[in-house]
């Protein structure tokens, strides 16, 4: 076998997961069943606020038929293992929001299963609840951030602007709704399904269930879409599936339809932003204040770590000597707000990237050349004070976006169109420069003191070990590249195991853009230990025949060879929790965003004529993979931005329907100009940084600085529907 | 009893005949790779071809399926061996989670058979019914287009 495709980490290799996707062989959580399976159904409280008294159970209805959960039955802790176990998996004696489980039923015929929740009533005493955060008097998490004296600078501004920004919630809307199956096997219960996390759900198993690590495995099936929205709510699901079959010793699964997944699942956090910002006379950043206030819902969940990245991204990619940030997460009788792809870094840099148009009109200053002036650039302090020293693209992309979209041409042109009164539609084209730090915030990566592993089997077969998921980002295929390269191997030769908790190391959550480059790197680390091992076999990464010889003689006693890498974070970083200052991220990745839209001037209907990003990421691992997280993201962010809206109403989503709740079709989606700039970091693998979630932080400001720009009115909320622009339209 | 043909096996299904053509598929004749994404015809992702036509397999009682062919994307490859339309998903990126996949596989199948033109406003009109949430549609065009392009 030759060795000719050794150059494997830049090259735009298919999808390892492709082929079982396109032929429709994949197996996702609803297409495994196992002799004897209970379907499960969740019998939930609706409403928002109350003390739990009791089930009634309708005498007349053959309950020996079904097995049963309720609090009682959890054999260990009635919490969900978090950062706070605030959330218990069935509600007890409290009721927080109207989504919430309160009993678990199984039966044999799924009809049947959902004909039971109609004989069973909640006893409860309704107590006064809380929708509005504002409101809210329960915090979960407060954040404050000082840098040099705001006070001071403000006083020697020449230019003080202000404003109010306001963001809903987001639904994930993944194709896959969530599930799981639940199963005893060799002693053992098993749990599989949809997921980003085995490793959370094995904490959240071990404590629900009480049974010992080794008696517990969780097993990712195929899993259709996760963006965050299956970070947190899969310790639920596979929590309920692993009680259920835990009492019924038979196989169980739970299954979502659309309806109960949007209702019950977590939501991007809504926001409430007020910005003031102080800037000499020529534009330069003087002073950045910003209070934040997030909806968490009813639960702590993520809440204190999405505020946490919310805070330090509330200043945007901007240098500024004079900071002030104050961020709090409330309580609410909602479902809880969980992770969403941005993870509280798309609300911040919506209201900074807005504000820049609120700048540019009280000064008059261009707000593309207030960025230039502004941006970070290798040197710069960031608002924590960590000093980048290389890799900082902001201006880059901003250079490279400005130039690929004619974005003056346009803009000039546009306002032409826009001074004719003959025109039926109004045209604009805004700009947005963001920013995202790689990884878990602060100190989250030393704590979560991750591992990954590559093997050698006695058949020369080379095994990518971690606990990170495939969930259609194509983690799987970068891993697989990574490993190749650092080998010299062909790509070919790696295969990636499926994470089983049985089989794979904790790699750490598959979350927060950090798998190509926290995790990438650990597997880049174990590849070179075990080259280096392979350094007394000569030829031994030359041909696969040499290698098979090699590994029979290192594979003592036939077991695998297992090398593996542990986290250590990069030499000299510091982070200090309590005043968050110091190194925030191991790298940031930058993206300039330009939106070109028009609006009908008789019906408001916006429609989006082109988006042309550039993105600044380190460097492409699969350059291919990375167009497709780049266009998607975006494509998430222009929903975010113009159509998606939930609608609650008592703490309950009442649009929980893909007819209802509208995500961008094909027809709504622009044609993309992606510019891909390299910058290489030391701190991840062949120069790699994080990309997940970068492409979420750009569209929603660039359409709303476009909207601007077309009708000369600054919207501050998302989304911006035609009903919100229509009564501004001036009618001729 | 209601007779159809899947795939070019002749089936006979003795359930209720209100029972989805969608669950049907997926769990009297197993053929899991038409998935379910909304329940109401709303995402595309259990599309399925029925004498040809581009339907959501959600919506279809067993029924009306009586003396139908039906194709799913089971039917596309041959031996292990990817379709040419596979094959362009493949080489452009047009499959990322895989859950719309099967349903926009066939439904660039019916675009093809009814000649549609190889641009990608047409395209994306066509493809309208069928949701995707992590592409942002432009690979799935590109997939598409290099395949009617090839063929």
């Amino acid at each position: 076998m030759k060795t000719s495709s050794k150059r494997c980490v830049g090259a735009s290799v298919a999808r390892v997961d492709a082929f079982e996707k396109l032929t429709g062989a994949a197996r996702y959580v609803d297409d495994l069943t196992r002799p004897g399976l209970l379907h499960a159904v969740t019998l939930r409280s609706s409403v928002a606020h109350a003390r739990l008294k009791g089930l009634i159970f309708d005498p007349a209805f053959p309950w020996h038929e079904c097995v049963i959960v309720q609090a009682q039955d959890i054999p260990g802790k009635n919490g969900v293992p978090f950062l706070q176990d605030d959330q218990p998996f069935l509600a007890q004696d409290f009721i927080r929001h109207p989504q919430e489980p309160v009993a678990l039923i199984a039966h044999p015929d799924r009809a049947a299963a959902y004909e039971a929740l109609k004989h069973v009533s909640i006893d409860c005493e309704a107590l006064p609840p809380v929708f509005d955060a504002r409101d809210s008097k329960t915090c979960f998490k407060e954040i404050r951030l000082e840098k040099g004296d705001c006070a001071r600078a403000f006083s020697e501004s020449a230019f003080v602007v202000e404003g109010d920004y306001s963001l809903p919630h987001q639904e994930h809307a993944y194709i896959e709704t969530q599930g799981a199956l639940a199963y005893w096997e060799d002693d053992a219960l098993c749990v599989t399904g949809s997921l980003q996390c085995p490793y959370y759900v094995l904490k959240a198993l071990k404590a629900a269930i009480a049974l010992p690590e080794h008696s517990l495995r969780v097993i990712q099936a195929a899993t259709g879409g996760g963006f965050g929205g299956k970070e947190d709510y899969p310790n639920i699901i596979f929590g309920h599936a692993a009680l259920l079959a835990y009492k019924a010793k038979r196989p169980v699964k739970l299954v979502y339809d659309r309806l109960e997944d949007m209702a019950a699942t977590t939501k991007r956090h809504p926001a409430f932003i007020r910005l003031k910002t102080g800037l000499d006379r020529e534009g330069r950043l003087l002073a950045q204040e910003a209070e934040l206030l997030l909806d968490g819902g009813a639960y702590s969940t993520l809440s204190p770590v999405v505020l946490s990245r919310a805070v330090v991204h509330a200043t945007g990619p901007y240098h500024c000597p004079n900071v002030r940030v104050r961020g709090r997460a409330a309580a609410t009788n909602t479902p809880p707000n969980g992770a969403f792809r941005g993870f509280g870094a798309p609300q911040a840099l919506f209201a900074v990237e807005l504000h820049w148009e609120a700048i540019a009109r009280k000064t008059g200053l261009d707000a593309v050349e207030l960025r230039r002036k502004n941006a970070l650039r290798p040197g710069s302090s960031t608002t924590t004070g960590q000093e980048l020293k290389e890799s900082v693209g902001a201006l880059a992309v901003l250079d490279a976006a400005l130039k690929k979209s004619r974005y003056a041409r346009t803009r000039a042109q546009f306002t032409r169109h826009n001074g004719n009164p003959k025109s039926k539609t109004l045209k604009g084209v805004g700009l947005s420069l963001t920013h995202h730090g790689a990884g878990f915030t602060g100190g989250g990566e030393l704590h979560l003191d991750s591992r990954a592993a590559v093997s050698l089997s006695a058949d020369g077969t080379i095994r990518v070990l971690a606990g990170s998921t495939e969930i259609g980002q194509g983690s799987k295929t970068a891993l697989t590249q990574i490993c190749a390269q650092a080998l010299g191997v062909p790509f070919h030769w790696i295969c990636v195991e499926n994470p089983d908790t049985s089989k794979v190391p904790d790699s750490g959550p598959t979350v927060a853009s950090r798998t190509t480059m926290v995790v990438g790197g650990l597997v880049r680390q174990a590849a070179l230990e075990l080259k280096e091992r392979l350094a007394d076999f000569p030829g031994a990464l030359a041909s696969l025949k040499s290698l098979k010889a090699a590994a029979r003689t290192l594979c003592i006693d036939g077991g695998p060879l297992r090398l593996e890498a542990r986290y250590a974070p990069p030499e000299g970083f510091v982070w200090n929790e309590t005043t968050y200052r110091g190194d925030a991220y191991a790298a940031y990745g930058f993206a300039a965003t330009i939106v070109e839209l028009e609006i009908d001037k008789a019906t408001a209907e916006t429609r989006v004529l082109k988006l042309t990003t550039a993105h600044e990421f380190g460097r492409a691992v699969n350059p291919l993979l990375a167009e497709g997280q780049i266009a998607g993201g975006a494509l998430q962010g222009l929903g975010y931005a113009l159509l998606e809206h939930a609608v609650f109403a008592k703490g309950s989503m009442l649009n929980g329907q893909l007819t209802n709740y509208m995500i961008p079709a094909a027809t709504d989606a622009p044609p993309m100009e992606i510019v891909i700039v390299d910058s290489p970091t030391p701190h991840g693998p062949f120069g790699a940084k994080g990309l997940g979630e970068l492409p979420m932080n750009g569209p929603a400001p660039a359409v709303a600085a476009a909207v601007h720009h077309a009708t000369g009115r600054i919207f501050r909320a998302l989304p911006i529907r035609p009903e919100d622009i229509l009564p501004h339209l001036s009618n001729p | 009893m209601i007779t159809f043909i899947v795939n070019k096996r002749r089936l006979k299904y003795k359930g209720p005949p209100f029972k989805r053509l969608l669950d049907v598929l997926r769990e009297d004749f197993e053929l899991t790779g038409t998935k379910e994404g909304c329940g109401e015809g709303e995402c595309g992702a259990c599309s399925v071809l029925m004498d040809g036509q581009l339907v959501n397999a959600c919506l279809i009682p067993a029924g009306q399926a009586e003396g139908k062919t039906i194709e799913t994307v089971e039917s596309l490859a041959k031996h292990k061996t990817l379709a040419p339309v596979q094959k362009a998903f493949l080489d452009h990126g047009g499959s990322q989670c895989g859950m719309c996949t099967p349903g926009m596989l066939l439904s660039a199948v019916a675009y093809k058979r009814r000649k549609g033109k190889n641009s990608a406003a047409a395209i994306r009109k066509h493809l309208a019914g069928n949701l995707c949430r992590c592409t942002g549609y432009q690979p799935i065009i590109d997939s598409v287009r290099a395949w009617l392009k090839k063929s």
